[in-house]
């Protein structure tokens, strides 16, 4: 999914695919149905990838589409197509600024369409780009957009297919808006999907958290700070296939992207009804995004990754998919981080660095800056 | 981290927890008055560690929380104009007013931006001066040194299109008014660390003598907060009220010198609502007569924005530390996090969204 940041100024998107399918409505008779109706407007937290994001998700475009693949609970969705199965996505781009430490727009356009495909087991095939251009931005620009596009392309091994190019008037964008799709084949017998997570499994990271949404942070306008963190954005198809040459029995995947690892293990312990305890002192925080984050008043649990994945592996194959992520450049800081269990279904529980627990829950929209 | 990861040692975090299991002989209650230290116990857990002799009771320092619900609807009434940028700290966009947040005036096509300095906010003032640039001055004695620059700054610099909407309260009288509260259990006092690196500790031995408690200033890292604590409890078991600096790396007993000017010269003490409390006699600031200019409410014509508080909301009492957020009967059902009755279920410091985010498990709606 397309990271948005974490702030206000940033912008926003929704993902399909979280939804659970309501009854139809009349669409000459729709109102929006609680909550929706105290927000009778789009406000930025629809775009967060918290729980006001699900339920635009749930209550609008569900109904609104009526369909059961939508309905599966995933980062891409797994489709049958004559005899192959496809897993098939689409994410928009709307990142401010459009060059951040570490990467850009072009680079996550690819990266985070890539990885969705890969967290349903698929290897990237064909990608598709739409640009939607701001009257009056330097074509330079979307020069180095498009070459960096191309770069991250090659470096996932996936081939751009097609494109759409529209222009809007200046005031209209934000510079450039980057839409991209993508197709891959599912290997037979994968079946990873947030539903699959078990009480028993092994939760593991594939590295350290949080750099991305500190890196475009640091760099935003109005708020430039200090800081020698970069994105961690890359395509996690190679590690994915290295996992899945020790078992194609993994049960979930999700790149915890926008509203970070701390949403994604709150969505899969929805999604499953099991219950998931996060070990705090195991998640790997970079001492630079720990820093970053408490001078902000953020959570790094909440913020976005573009180039990290959470496992939930059967127990008997744990320790030899850690090993296979460690020999993988993408993994090499893996860590095992939690399990499934069977009490407090569908809630995770953090086990706190000093002992004690707390419940680990969805963020309502954005997450916002404390005042002091 | 230095200063984070230090002050977050399980090892060294286990011999002060020891220290204050072996001091304590009877049943103690203590309120930290600051938000900031109400969601690092319950984030980190240090409440479940104590002994069970020891009580913390979550205080009303927490500025989004205080904020009177007359004072959101200010901001929403001009926030809502097509000529103002209305410039907040983040955490003040969610916070409920009658029928709206900052949020819901943004979405319909309000220019609300969330800084992070009010500095930043006369930035803007200056590079778009055919808007008229409101900065949300809320906060304690924290934020006030930085919202006094900024109106000192906007005066020296001649930009005239900058206004404060003021809402700042102060923690000494606050301390006193729960004191006087006939039905007060609290015996001793966690102060705000912060809120006593601009202020210093001059404010505490009065309130300490007359009241006989110990206040014992604290910081908000988990060994900061124990720290805290165990001197609390020691004082208590040998029977001393003194005001003690647990703190010592970023409090001094003066205070910041600096800030202290700069909010004498554009501040001046008076009567201040709290959400959930009611006014409290010279608990607040606002702009003094010299920086009368500057005060958004008189700018913007306000004054008659009088709204009264949903009467279905205990904050109040949780503020005071009369009860604990989940003997209050909407908590959990009709207020959540999601549809807060009140302020303290809408900031991440609000001891109600402490007690929802992270206690669900333990704590269950009573009444």
């Amino acid at each position: 999914m397309a990271d948005t940041g974490a702030i206000g100024a940033g912008a926003s998107g929704t993902a399909i695919g979280t939804g659970v399918i309501d009854t139809v409505v009349d669409p000459a008779n729709w109102s929006c149905p609680a909550p929706l109706r105290d927000h009778p407007v789009v406000v930025m937290g629809h775009g967060g990838g918290g729980a006001l994001s699900a339920e635009l998700t749930q209550h609008l475009f569900s109904p609104a589409y009526g369909n059961e693949t939508l309905a599966a609970l995933t980062d891409s969705a797994a489709v049958q197509l004559g005899g192959a199965r496809l897993a098939f996505t689409t994410d928009s781009y709307v990142v401010r600024p459009l060059f951040f430490p570490g990467g850009s727009i072009g680079d996550l356009a690819v990266n985070g369409t890539v990885n969705d495909l890969a967290m349903s087991g698929a290897r990237a095939a064909y990608l598709s780009t739409a640009f939607i251009l701001e009257e009056g931005v330097r074509l330079d620009v979307v020069g180095r957009v498009a070459q960096a596009v191309g770069a991250a392309a090659s470096a996932a091994g996936v081939r751009v297919a097609t494109g759409d190019t529209k222009v809007v008037e200046s005031g209209h964008g934000d510079g450039v808006y980057l839409n991209t799709s993508g197709i891959g084949l599912i290997p037979p017998g994968v079946d990873i999907r947030p539903q699959r997570a078990t009480p028993g499994d092994v939760i593991i990271v594939s590295g350290p958290i949080g750099a991305h949404g500190v890196a475009v942070l640091s760099v935003r306008e109005g708020l430039e700070f200090g800081s020698d963190v970069v994105s961690d954005t890359a395509p996690l198809g190679g590690l994915v296939a290295a996992m899945l040459a020790v078992t194609p029995d993994l049960h979930v995947l999700r790149d915890p992207t926008r509203g970070g690892l701390a949403t994604s293990l709150c969505e899969i312990a929805a999604a499953s009804g099991t219950g998931v305890v996060l070990t705090e002192s195991a998640v790997p925080v970079p001492d630079s995004v720990t820093a970053a984050c408490g001078f902000l008043g953020l959570d790094p649990l909440y913020v976005a990754n573009e180039g990290r994945l959470v496992a939930f592996v059967p127990p008997e194959h744990a320790d030899a998919v850690l090993a296979a992520m460690h020999d993988h450049p993408q993994g090499a800081g893996a860590a095992v981080i939690g399990t499934c269990v069977t009490e407090h279904p569908g809630m995770v529980v953090a086990r706190t660095g000093l002992g004690g627990t707390r419940v680990v829950d969805l963020p309502l929209g954005e997450q916002l800056p404390r005042i002091c | 981290m230095k200063y984070v990861e230090e002050f977050n040692d399980p090892a060294l975090a286990r011999r002060l927890l020891d220290e204050i299991h072996a001091t304590v002989t009877r049943p103690w209650a203590m309120m930290e008055v600051c938000g900031g230290q109400t969601h690092s116990i319950i984030r980190h857990g240090i409440d479940q560690l104590l002994p069970d002799e020891v009580e913390l009771i979550h205080g009303p320092g927490c500025p989004v929380c205080v904020t009177p619900l007359e004072m959101i609807d200010k901001a929403l009434a001009i926030a809502s104009r097509p000529d103002v940028v209305f410039c907040s700290f983040g955490d003040m966009l969610r916070v409920p007013g009658t029928g709206r947040d900052l949020f819901r005036v943004k979405g319909e096509g309000g220019d609300v931006r969330v800084v992070y300095s009010p500095l930043d906010a006369l930035t803007i003032a200056r590079r778009e001066p055919d808007k008229q640039v409101v900065f949300f001055g809320i906060g304690f004695e924290t934020t006030a040194p930085a919202n006094a620059m900024t109106v000192h700054e906007a005066r020296r610099l001649g930009i005239g299109n900058f206004s404060l909407l003021v809402s700042h309260v102060r923690v000494p009288p606050a301390i006193d008014a729960i004191m006087r509260a006939p039905e007060c259990r609290v015996q001793a006092f966690l102060a705000a660390g912060h809120v006593c690196s601009v202020m210093g500790t001059a404010e505490y031995p009065g309130l300490a003598e007359r009241h006989r408690v110990p206040i014992v200033v604290t910081g908000f890292e988990p060994l900061d907060i124990l720290e805290g604590v165990r001197r609390t409890v020691r004082q208590l078991e040998r029977g001393e009220h003194r005001v003690e600096n647990a703190y010592p790396r970023a409090v001094r007993e003066a205070g910041n010198p600096a800030a202290l000017r700069m909010i004498e010269e554009v501040f001046e003490v008076s009567d201040r609502a709290w959400r959930g409390i009611g006014v409290i006699p010279d608990s607040g600031w606002r702009l003094s007569d010299a920086f009368r200019e500057y005060d958004a409410e008189y700018r913007f014509d306000v004054g008659d924005v009088r709204t009264e508080e949903s009467c279905d909301c205990r904050s109040g009492e949780v503020l005071q530390g009369l009860i604990k957020p989940n003997e209050c009967p909407a908590f959990g059902g009709t207020c959540t996090p999601r549809t807060p009755l009140g302020a303290t279920m809408v900031s991440s410091e609000g001891a109600c969204a402490a007690y929802y985010l992270y206690r669900r498990l333990e704590v269950t709606p009573v009444g």
